[in-house]
C-alpha cells in the first residue's frame, strides 16, 4: 500500500517535471518510477520505517508562522550585517528540550536552523547544542513558543 | 529589474568568492562554496529566463541538488579524516 | 493586473538582490565560521526564494512554474541540513566558536567534548 502511494507520488513528480508526453518517452518514466521503487524497498533493510511528515493543516498553518519566523530574524540579521559596529554577541549554548519523538526533534532542529541567527550543532538525547548570534536568540527559543507549536503538531 | 537582480547575485558571487580565497580554514571556504553555489542556481534561474533559454530550470534543479550532496560528501569527508580519535567510538560510525 | 503584477515581481526581485548583497557583504565581515554561517543563511532562506517568487510572478502560468517552486522547497529543505553537517564537521575538525557571552561558561556539560 505504501509503495503504491510512493510510486504514484514519484509519477506525478516525473510528470511533472518531464513535459513530454510521448509512448516512448512515457515509457521511460515507467521504468524510471520502478527503478525508484525498488531502490526504496532495497533501502528498507538499512534504515528503519520511512517516517513522513503528516500534511495537515495545522501544520501548514506551521510552516507558514515559520516563514514569518524567518523573515522577522532575517531582518534583524542584516540591521546587524550592515551596522558599522557588527552588534553581534556570539553565545553557543544548551537548550533544553522536551520533545521526545524523533521526528518532532528533527523539525524543531531543522527549524532552529533555518530561522537565521541561531543554529543547531549537535542533537543528544535531551538537549541541542545551539550557537546563536546573540543570547536573546537563545533566550527567545529558551520562552519556548516554537516548541510549543511543534509538540501541539502531535508527532 | 531582472537585471539589477542579476548583477546583485553575481556581487554577491564575487564577495563568496573573496572569502573562498582568503579562508582562514578550509571550513569557511567549503562554507563560501557551498553559498556560491546557492547563488549559481539563482543565477542559472533568472539568467536563463532572461536570455529565454529552454530548459534552463532543469539544470537549475539539478545544480541545486548536486551541490546539496557535494556539500555534505565533502563535510563527511573533513569529519572523519582528520580525527584519529573518533575512529574507536562506534557511536559516529553511522 | 499585469501591471499589479509586473511591480509585485520588481519589489520582490529588488528586495532579493539586497538581501543576497547583504548575505555577501556579512559573509565578508563576520569573524568566524560559526557567525559566517548566520550571515550566508540570510542569502538561502529568504534571498532566494524572494528572487524565484519574483522570476515566477514574471513568467506565464506552466510546467516550468511547478519547477521554480520545486527548486525553491529543495533550497530551503536542504539548507539547514547542509549548515548543519558543515556545524556538525567544524565542531569535529575541532574548532570552537568565538564567545563575547557574559562570562558563561559553556564547555563544561560534556557535549562539547564530542
Amino acid at each position: 500500500m505504501r509503495y503504491i502511494r510512493s510510486s504514484l507520488f514519484v509519477a506525478v513528480v516525473w510528470l511533472l517535471l518531464s513535459g513530454h508526453y510521448t509512448p516512448l518517452i512515457l515509457s521511460f518514466g515507467a521504468v524510471s518510477v520502478l527503478i525508484v521503487v525498488w531502490f526504496m524497498w532495497r533501502m528498507e533493510r538499512v534504515d528503519e520505517k520511512l517516517e513522513v511528515l503528516p500534511m495537515r493543516p495545522r501544520m501548514l498553518y506551521y510552516l507558514l508562522w515559520l516563514m514569518w519566523q524567518v523573515v522577522l530574524s532575517n531582518i534583524d540579521l542584516v540591521r546587524r550585517i550592515w551596522d558599522p559596529d557588527l552588534p553581534i554577541r556570539p553565545t553557543w549554548q544548551r537548550l533544553d528540550t522536551k520533545v521526545t519523538s524523533s521526528l518532532a526533534k528533527t523539525l524543531y532542529a531543522n527549524s532552529i536552523t533555518l530561522t537565521p541567527g541561531t543554529l543547531t550543532t549537535d542533537v543528544r538525547e535531551d538537549h541541542f547544542m545551539v550557537h546563536s548570534l546573540s543570547p536573546d536568540g537563545i533566550e527567545d527559543l529558551r520562552k519556548g513558543g516554537m516548541e510549543e507549536k511543534i509538540q501541539r503538531l502531535g508527532i | 529589474m531582472l537585471t539589477a537582480a542579476i548583477v546583485a547575485i553575481l556581487v554577491t558571487m564575487f564577495l563568496a568568492l573573496i572569502r573562498t580565497f582568503i579562508g582562514p580554514t578550509e571550513y569557511d571556504r567549503m562554507l563560501a562554496a557551498n553559498s556560491f553555489g546557492t547563488k549559481t542556481v539563482l543565477l542559472i534561474a533568472l539568467g536563463g529566463h532572461a536570455l529565454s533559454w529552454n530548459s534552463f530550470l532543469d539544470v537549475a534543479l539539478l545544480y541545486a541538488l548536486v551541490n546539496f550532496v557535494g556539500t555534505i560528501a565533502v563535510m563527511r569527508f573533513f569529519e572523519y579524516s582528520n580525527a584519529s580519535e573518533e575512529r574507536d567510538d562506534p557511536g559516529t560510525a553511522a | 493586473m499585469t501591471v499589479i503584477l509586473e511591480w509585485l515581481s520588481g519589489l520582490c526581485l529588488l528586495l532579493g538582490g539586497g538581501l543576497c548583497i547583504s548575505g555577501g557583504v556579512g559573509l565578508l565581515r563576520m569573524p568566524d565560521f560559526f557567525s559566517r554561517v548566520h550571515a550566508s543563511g540570510v542569502t538561502e532562506t529568504l534571498a532566494a526564494p524572494l528572487l524565484l517568487s519574483g522570476l515566477l510572478l514574471q513568467m506565464e502560468l506552466s510546467l516550468d512554474s511547478v519547477k521554480v517552486i520545486m527548486i525553491m522547497i529543495l533550497v530551503l529543505a536542504t539548507n539547514p541540513t547542509a549548515t548543519h553537517a558543515m556545524a556538525k564537521a567544524t565542531l569535529h575538525g575541532g574548532q570552537r566558536p568565538l564567545e563575547f557571552a557574559n562570562g558563561k561558561d559553556i564547555g563544561g556539560d560534556g557535549s562539547s567534548k564530542l
